[in-house]
């Protein structure tokens, strides 16, 4: 279980077992999760509450935090072992991943925004060369996200509305086809006909890329549209001292 | 290279600031490299103010006061030389030529000098340029004066013009000669150094006009007119100073030393170069001071820059947040904004050089013409260069304050955006 080598017919995506983690510097909010695993290819749905411990959970499964106890195990790896360095490769070649908001460099064109896991990773950039060109690559994505034509190209990613930014943040996260996406609330922007469009194409292109997709939300009723739904209470204990 | 794009992008997003940040360094680069230009070229001009003459003779005193008197005209002489011994001199056999230099008297507060034709001869500066006339003649009359470039153009004379000598050196002379007026014969051709501002008259003519002088005050009743005293016997008694060219540069030291222990009259010999490097040692002190105000003003701009920056870190903890998940390490956060930092000093240095050479450019005439100061426009020195390196350096360090902070901020964030 402890075993940080990779097995190839690992079923499961994410194990996690006795983790624990406090913020340092401010003992207020602790995280424990005893047990818990995502097989491949499920789209899993985290409900919990605001400030629940959402992002955190998040964080320490993107290998952004590392918790002070306990084992976190994607694809076979055990990141809590790595480096801080080789996190952050680890990160970038299986992760993609979807902020609530305010996902783009608002300066850089919307192209730019897409390619920019590419630098970081070398088996993404390899993946999309054996396709094509990367630019091409995230076109085709653009457009599979429903993003207008007319607007991927020439226009910088601060002139895009809010479900369009989201859409173009959904390309980024899938292009090279990383094993993992997570998504913190992506949709909590958007309006109710456009949540539901947003996530059927995520789910649609995130299927065809073979990626696993872990969503955070507090709005239950995304509910059916995902494989399996989990509250983060009854996966976790979260701790708050009184200030 | 996408990271090197978004790094430009970033900051053509916040071109305002950094376009101001880059003049603010460019600015006080200028400063600095301006006042080294300056300095080296008033050197230049102090050193080119009289080149080929060996020795300066005059009363003894310091070299640097009989440099500063003889050639410079600021300052008085403690005493003069007499006749005799500037004539014993003259006759020395390693002296090529000698030219005798009378001062004391001034002309609305031009410096009116006394000497020989042989000073029009002898006289060089900015290594072997000699005086021209730019007008009239040398002029061969008792009272007739030749008068420098800045005395014609400042008080408007033209040849021909009369003009009253005052006695002693104030702007404003109390006493004048005004019995004995001088005509201008000849205007000099600018030249950039004192020669332009001064009156020159002969020998004979300082001693005319004080032929009924007393204890520097003229004797009453006994008044000469300028026609009695043409007839007079006008050989000086004394002068103020000599300049002296020698047949070989390696009698020098000899020579000087005879003057030094010349018997009959104490007398000192100065070497121009070597009392240039005394005034040198002297002005070192401010030349230091000026050169720290402007290192001073090159460290504002780069704390300008780092306000900048640092202000900016807050609307971009968004933008590290993204990177971060992305995939890039804090490391490349970290050599992003450094890389920012000396990307904008860059700038700034680059920019600050080329509006120097610029305004080099355009003022080099000007700053000629005006004060006889003579800039050149070559390439950076090396210590230049070198000083241009340390403030790129000094720029990137400056950068890593807030790049620091901002990896302390990547790693405490975490994922989390923070607005």
């Amino acid at each position: 279980m402890s075993n940080a080598t990779r097995e190839p017919a690992e079923p499961d995506v994410v194990r996690i077992s006795g983790l624990h983690f406090t913020w340092p510097g401010r003992h207020s909010f602790s995280l424990t999760i005893e047990n818990f695993s995502v097989s491949r290819g499920e789209r899993l749905m985290l409900i919990g509450p605001s400030g629940g411990g959402k992002s955190t959970f998040l964080s320490l499964l993107a290998g952004i935090l590392t918790p002070q106890r306990g084992s976190i195990e994607i694809l076979g790896t055990d990141i809590t072992r790595l480096s801080g360095p080789a996190r952050d490769r680890f990160r970038s070649e299986h992760f993609g991943i979807i902020f609530q908001m305010f996902n783009l460099l608002p300066y850089g064109s919307v192209i730019d925004n897409v390619l920019l896991p590419l630098h970081f990773s070398k088996s993404r950039r390899e993946r999309v060369r054996r396709t094509g060109k990367p630019e091409v690559e995230a076109r085709r994505l653009l457009e599979h996200l429903g993003l207008e034509p007319a607007l991927i190209s020439g226009t910088s990613a601060a002139s895009l509305s809010v479900g369009q930014q989201q859409r173009v943040a959904a390309a980024r996260a899938l292009i090279g086809m990383p094993e993992v996406v997570i998504a913190d609330e992506p949709t909590s922007a958007l309006d109710r006909s456009r949540q539901t469009d947003f996530l059927k194409l995520l789910f649609a292109n995130a299927e065809a890329s073979g990626s696993t997709l872990i969503m955070v939300t507090h709005d239950e009723s995304l509910s059916p549209h995902f494989s399996r739904v989990v509250r983060l209470d009854d996966i976790a204990q979260t701790m708050r001292e009184a200030a | 290279m996408i990271i090197a794009r978004l790094a430009f992008q970033s900051l053509r997003n916040r071109w305002l600031t950094a376009t101001l940040t880059v003049l603010a360094i460019a600015f006080s680069v200028m400063l600095l490299l301006g006042v080294e230009k300056i300095r080296n070229g008033a050197r230049d001009s102090f050193a080119n103010t009289i080149s080929g003459t060996e020795l300066i003779v005059g009363a003894r005193s310091g070299s640097l006061q009989l440099l500063l008197y003889s050639v410079f005209r600021i300052g008085n002489a403690t005493n003069n030389i007499t006749w005799q011994s500037y004539s014993d001199i003259a006759s020395h056999p390693d002296v090529a030529w000698i030219v005798p230099i009378s001062l004391g008297d001034s002309h609305r507060g031009f410096r009116v000098l006394g000497t020989t034709k042989d000073y029009y001869e002898h006289y060089r500066f900015r290594g072997g340029n000699r005086i021209e006339v730019a007008s009239g003649k040398l002029g061969e009359d008792l009272f007739d004066t030749v008068i420098g470039a800045d005395v014609a153009a400042q008080l408007g004379y033209k040849v021909g013009d009369k003009i009253v000598i005052g006695h002693g050196l104030g702007s404003v002379s109390f006493l004048e000669h005004e019995d004995k007026p001088f005509r201008v014969a000849g205007i000099l051709a600018k030249t950039g150094t004192p020669v332009d501002r001064t009156v020159h008259v002969s020998l004979e003519a300082i001693e005319a006009i004080h032929v009924d002088w007393q204890s520097g005050a003229p004797v009453p009743g006994q008044t000469v007119s300028a026609d009695q005293v043409r007839a007079m016997d006008l050989k000086p008694k004394a002068i103020t100073a000599a300049l002296v060219g020698l047949k070989s540069k390696l009698a020098i030291f000899r020579v000087q030393r005879e003057i030094n222990e010349y018997p009959d009259e104490p007398l000192s010999a100065i070497l121009p170069g070597a009392a240039l490097q005394e005034l040198w040692g002297l002005v070192a002190i401010a030349e230091t001071a000026l050169a720290a105000v402007s290192a001073m003003v090159v460290a504002t701009a780069l704390l300008g820059m780092l306000t900048m920056i640092l202000t900016a870190l807050n609307e971009r903890r968004r933008e590290m947040a993204i990177l971060r998940a992305a995939g890039a390490r804090p490391v490349t956060i970290l050599g992003l904004l450094a890389a920012e930092a000396g990307m904008l000093t860059a700038a700034g240095v680059a920019t600050g050089t080329v509006l120097l050479y610029a305004a080099l450019f355009i003022l080099r005439p000007i700053l000629d013409r005006e004060y006889g100061l003579n800039l050149s426009i070559a390439p950076p020195t090396t210590s230049e260069g070198l000083t241009l390196a340390v403030i790129v350096l000094a720029g990137f360090i400056a950068g890593l304050v807030p790049a620091m902070l901002a990896y302390r901020r990547s790693l405490a964030d975490g994922m989390t955006v923070r607005i």
